[in-house]
């Protein structure tokens, strides 16, 4: 159970962070008209090209000890990145990114343009169009982006075993236990955690295409 | 409502191109004075964008805004007051309210600035004006078109807007219901006396509202005056068109007879010939004649002892009912478009295949350029 806490915590940090991160990053990818976007866009979707044991590599490497980012670590915390929950969430962060800055583009650029003058001749800046009009329109695109980001955190295993490793209650999440599981032959504990995960991935992705569909709004 | 010359008055002098499959380019002059002013063309003729401009949500090329003296945009000063500083109201087409706000949110949306007090007293006056009050608590999807119209206005105008753009904003609504929105309107403005920059392409709207109009063609105003100088004597086709003129026929002048004031020409290549009054044309030059479908007379007999030197025979193709109006469709070897009134059908019994007589004054006919 210790595995699955783990996960569940996990996937709810990166879910937040995601959140915010995605949201300005998405608002200038929609509303951007510059002419090189097209390159960030391709990076932001690398993630899901990518197997995760490329991108979990590149992250190691970046978070060891002789990295960019593990040498600031050291430098500011005094100790690594590499094999911590903190670096977890870092790769986590990365892997799941289309997966929240996606939904939040299309739901952003569904918002018809006119409601966005409207609110700019009514004396609002950028900001307060955003909070007030693009945000509350957006509503189910921010829900799909944040279950998304958090179901697929929940599910990751490549990223996590190249950066995390294994270790019980710092990194060692549910998909590495049914790994670890099956690996010393303990079928029934595998089944277990993977019947569990199965069940929570079915009820998060419900609550997603539920609020798409508009479910619970009469 | 003439003579502010003190008060607010907007000026724009505005180039702007706009990329895109077929270049257009925008390049105006145009003054509003206080009251209503129309801005006038066939869609596509420039007045969104141009509104746009005034608004501060498109940047123009080169050029000018002046807004009561304040520079709103100068190219050459680099100017540029972005939209939510420059305090004008634009009603848009789409009226564009806030599906997610009630009618009162949407109309609190420009006051965040005022104390939660006076900013519920202004938005509730402001309803009364534009009598919505009772829908205050519901959502643009649950409110009808006229209504939803008069909420727009009123979250424009409770901002106290220094000039207000209105496009086309009472598209779709029926003669008396427009009546009394612009009636409503009329009275706000003269207390406030702002400039009003109406956008239409019905001729009705411009008759019933109009102090002054700009007539707008591909880009370039065409004419501005009074409504019934810019809009009688239309110089160009598409205003034409635009301007409700039905009948747009190719024509090739006969002969010129000066001391009358008038010229023959034929029409199309038929032998039908019509008197019209005198243009900058010779003869055997072609010339357009635009015909407005009301001022055609229809009879059943060959009319005698008139005035109108225009009587051409011809058969009804179609007649067609629509609301209060009967449009014919009357084949004299070129097809003119007529309006009667359905008593008119009745009473002289007007079918397709009837031979009729048309009726047409001189003045009535229209040369274009």
């Amino acid at each position: 159970m210790e595995a699955l806490w783990l996960s569940l915590k996990l996937a709810a940090c990166v879910a937040a962070i995601l959140l915010a991160i995605g949201m300005p990053v998405a608002y200038w990818l929609a509303y951007s008209t510059w002419r090189g976007k097209f390159l960030l866009e391709s990076v932001v979707a690398l993630p899901l090209v990518l197997p995760p044991t490329v991108l979990g590599f590149y992250a190691l490497v970046a978070m060891g000890p002789r990295g960019p980012l593990g040498k600031l670590w050291i430098a500011l915390f005094g100790h690594g990145l590499a094999f911590t929950f903190t670096g977890l969430i870092l790769a986590s962060v990365l892997y799941s990114f289309p997966f929240a800055v996606q939904p939040l583009i299309a739901s952003f650029e569904g918002v018809d343009p006119r409601l966005l003058d409207a609110s700019a001749v009514l004396g609002a800046g950028a900001l307060r169009t955003f909070w007030r009009v693009i945000l509350p329109l957006s509503l189910p695109g921010v829900v799909t982006a944040a279950v998304l980001s958090f179901a697929h955190t929940l599910g990751e295993f490549g990223v996590v075993l190249m950066v995390g490793g294994n270790l019980a209650g710092v990194t060692r999440t549910v998909s590495i236990d049914i790994y670890d599981h099956v690996q010393s032959l303990e079928y029934g504990a595998a089944n277990r955690m993977a019947l569990l995960l199965l069940v929570i991935s079915f009820a998060v992705l419900s609550v997603v295409y539920a609020v798409n569909r508009r479910v619970w709004t009469p | 409502m003439s003579g502010e010359v003190n008060g607010t008055m907007l000026t724009a002098q505005i180039r702007k191109q706009r990329h895109g499959a077929s270049s257009f380019v925008l390049d105006v002059s145009i003054e509003v004075l206080a009251g209503i002013t129309i801005l006038f063309g066939a869609s596509g003729a420039g007045k969104s964008t141009l509104l746009d401009c005034i608004a501060g949500l498109t940047r123009p090329d080169e050029g000018r805004i002046l807004l009561s003296g304040d520079v709103l945009f100068d190219s050459v000063r680099a100017i540029h007051i972005p939209a939510p500083k420059r305090r004008i109201a634009y009603v848009f087409q789409t009226l564009a309210l806030f599906p997610h706000l009630s009618a009162e949110e949407n109309v609190a949306y420009g006051l965040r600035n005022l104390p939660e007090e006076q900013r519920r007293e202004r938005v509730g006056e402001i309803l009364m004006v534009f009598r919505v009050e009772k829908l205050r608590k519901q959502r643009p999807g649950e409110i009808s078109g006229g209504e939803k119209q008069r909420i727009a206005l009123a979250r424009s105008l409770v901002t106290e807007p220094r000039a207000l753009l209105l496009d086309e904003p009472l598209t779709g609504l029926d003669a008396e219901l427009k009546a009394a929105i612009v009636d409503d309107l009329r009275g706000w403005n003269t207390a406030k006396a702002i400039p009003i920059l109406y956008v239409t392409h019905n001729r009705d709207e411009v008759d019933a509202l109009g102090e002054r109009v700009i007539a707008l063609d591909n880009g370039r105003v065409v004419t501005a005056g009074a409504p019934m100088e810019v809009l009688n004597a239309p110089r160009r086709k598409k205003l034409a068109q635009a301007a409700g003129f039905e009948n747009l026929l190719n024509a090739t002048v006969l002969d010129l007879r000066e001391a009358d004031g008038v010229m023959r020409v034929k029409l199309g290549e038929s032998a039908c010939e019509i008197e019209v009054p005198l243009g900058y044309a010779a003869a055997g030059s072609s010339v357009q004649v635009a015909i407005r479908a009301g001022d055609i007379l229809l009879a059943t007999e060959r009319p005698r002892g008139l005035s109108a030197r225009n009587v051409m025979e011809g058969r009804i193709l179609s007649l067609e009912q629509r609301g209060t109006m009967a449009i014919a469709h009357v084949d004299c070897g070129v097809t003119f478009v007529a309006h009667v009134t359905p008593g008119a059908v009745r009473v002289l019994e007007l079918t397709a295949g009837r031979c009729v007589w048309l009726v047409l004054k001189t003045h009535s006919c229209h040369l274009v350029d």
